[in-house]
């Protein structure tokens, strides 16, 4: 019964959800009462012209910048003051708009090292890494979910570029995320490679809630359920494919009748 | 099955492959011990050379493992020495428990500095250790009742090593003793590296800002390898104390502390061998040049420094690993 009522609660309760986040840097205001949930396994997308203050939420979220009011909320749990390292322990986990990924490690140790520091055994400095076959394994399993098996034990900086980006994917999902931040996943990406990519997005386990940035409305439309479009550092609208592409302020954004004035 | 099982095993090689122990690895630590049989009357130089490199390999765990920059990593080393001093000179001149009494004292010291260290990078962390070496060296310098100040500290009374061993004028002993711990530490060392410890130092050095985003506690991490380092630095201190029975102020010296990151960016940052490397090249030349005309000794490490840095940017052993490569099939780039 316990494990039915915890489903039940785990439905309920979104993934994630922020409640009146403000940020301001001197006078420019970056986030303005910004208030959104993300439910659980859901798929939704960000869009907003650029300086909107998309990275600055995920910033917030994520801990990276902290929030001069407003509440942050995972599942039941309020993280507002919380670590960023914390919040990835308790399953929040973002991606970079530039690769940030570790040069000079191959591609198996840099997710190895995730995997060591997700399962606790990171600071272990007697064990030898070689033995350590569940993390080893772990780590090759979640390369070659994304097609990365192949090149991954070739150092990160040697992989071509879209590789590097199923990388920044494959380092948040050994940390084995709840809720996926993905900062314009497909950035730099060629384009011939993109549907590549938002298809191993789109197949992630249901257990993970994603909300990724993009601007190629193409792929908004075909991958998100829901989007949320952000202009001056405020949420404008919300809704489906279907309401956004149909509501009036949102092509006033981005037909420039006003945005780019 | 056959096939699944050699893709699994390849994956487990590939971390191996790194840490296996080679068979130049063995040839090396051999050759440490010819100068007892070729070279006798240079054992004392041996000896120094071997602390030095002990000293270059404590500066390699955090610059070339972790990539925190350091340029007054004598203080540790100066700190081990007059505890070492301090205590032969007191009544107890037993080396191996003044080594370790000597080695912990830097390293508690080094523990309060890592809080500091762990938050700062780059330029910042330039300056904070340049003056941490400065006010040391000019503490020890006004505390002429305790140190000795600008004379040194005198009246060091060793007791034999092991109740057995005296510290002779030829240096047999200091050489085996420094050459001993060196090798213990080495070992200790190369086993760090290779740890899931030692992978997330890599990773603090390629990215310390991805850290945090996969969970990883850098300022924790720092806060120990920076502690582990100033023990191995202390340690160093205490041999060249305990095996010449003397301290002088230069222990402290911003020159030590340049001298070492010298050493280590010529041998090679992060290999662990580099700062052997480079402690046996630059202590051995400068041996041999002071003889032929010492003040202009630093103008060939200067121009030894500038020819490395540019034509090798990963110090002689990273040229060296360039090179050997070349001429045997690269195994990292093979598919598992």
């Amino acid at each position: 019964m316990d494990a039915v009522e915890a489903a039940r609660c785990a439905v309920s309760a979104p993934a994630l959800a922020t409640r009146g986040l403000q940020k301001r840097f001197g006078s420019l205001v970056v986030a303005r009462d910004i208030e959104f949930a993300l439910p659980q396994g859901a798929r939704h997308a960000l869009v907003g012209p650029n300086g909107a203050g998309k990275t600055t939420l995920i910033n917030l979220i994520t801990g990276m910048v902290q929030p001069d009011e407003g509440r942050i909320f995972l599942g039941e749990a309020e993280i507002t003051s919380s670590l960023p390292e914390e919040r990835v322990k308790r399953g929040l986990v973002r991606t970079f708009q530039i690769n940030a990924l570790f040069p000079h490690l191959s591609a198996l140790e840099a997710v190895t090292l995730a995997v060591c520091e997700r399962r606790g055994g990171g600071g272990d400095w007697w064990r030898r890494l070689p033995s350590m076959h569940d993390e080893i394994d772990e780590a090759y399993d979640i390369l070659r979910s994304l097609m990365l098996d192949e090149h991954c034990q070739r150092l990160t900086r040697e992989l071509a570029y879209g590789q590097q980006r199923l990388l920044e994917i494959a380092l948040a999902l050994a940390t084995k995320p709840r809720v996926l931040l993905l900062d314009e996943p497909a950035a730099g990406v060629p384009r011939d490679e993109i549907a590549e990519l938002f298809g191993a997005i789109a197949g992630l386990s249901q257990h993970i809630s994603v909300l990724f940035i993009e601007h190629d409305m193409d792929l908004v439309f075909r991958f998100a359920s829901r989007i949320i479009v952000m202009v001056g550092g405020r949420i404008l609208v919300e809704g489906t494919p279907g309401e956004i592409a149909a509501d009036e302020r949102v092509r006033e954004v981005y037909l420039g009748r006003r945005g780019h004035g | 099955m056959q096939a699944a099982s050699d893709a699994t095993a390849a994956r487990y090689l590939h971390f191996e492959e790194q840490v296996r122990w080679r068979s130049t690895e063995t040839a090396f630590w051999v050759a440490t011990l010819l100068p007892f049989l070729l070279f006798k009357s240079y054992l004392s130089l041996a000896s120094q050379v071997a602390i030095t490199a002990l000293f270059a390999l404590s500066l390699d765990l955090i610059l070339g493992y972790a990539g925190i920059v350091s340029l007054g990593h004598a203080a540790f080393f100066g700190l081990g020495a007059y505890a070492a001093g301090l205590i032969a000179k007191h009544g107890w001149g037993e080396p191996l428990s003044g080594l370790v009494i000597a080695a912990a004292f830097a390293g508690v010291v080094g523990y309060a500095a890592s809080f500091i260290i762990a938050r700062f990078r780059h330029l910042t962390l330039i300056m904070i250790t340049l003056g941490l070496g400065l006010l040391l060296y000019e503490a020890a310098n006004s505390a002429s009742w305790l140190t000795g100040g600008a004379d040194g500290l005198q009246g060091m009374r060793m007791w034999p090593l092991l109740g057995y061993f005296k510290f002779d004028l030829y240096g047999v002993t200091a050489y085996s003793y420094s050459l001993a711990v060196l090798f213990l530490v080495f070992l200790a060392a190369r086993r760090l590296i290779h740890s899931p410890f030692g992978l997330s130092l890599r990773g603090i050095r390629e990215n310390p800002v991805r850290m945090p985003a996969i969970g990883a506690p850098s300022p924790a991490r720092i806060r120990k390898i920076y502690t582990l380092s100033a023990v191995i630095a202390g340690a160093a201190g205490a041999l060249l104390a305990q095996t010449t029975s003397t301290v002088s102020l230069e222990v402290l010296g911003f020159q030590r502390s340049a001298d070492v990151l010298v050493i280590l960016i010529l041998g090679g940052a992060g290999r662990l061998y580099g700062g052997i490397l480079g402690a046996i090249i630059y202590m051995v030349a400068r041996d041999q040049f002071s003889g032929v005309n010492p003040q202009y000794w630093y103008f060939w490490i200067g121009l030894l420094l500038i020819a490395v840095v540019m034509l090798l940017p990963n110090g002689i052993l990273g040229g060296l690993a360039r090179w050997t490569s070349r001429w045997t099939p690269s195994k990292r780039r093979g598919a598992p």
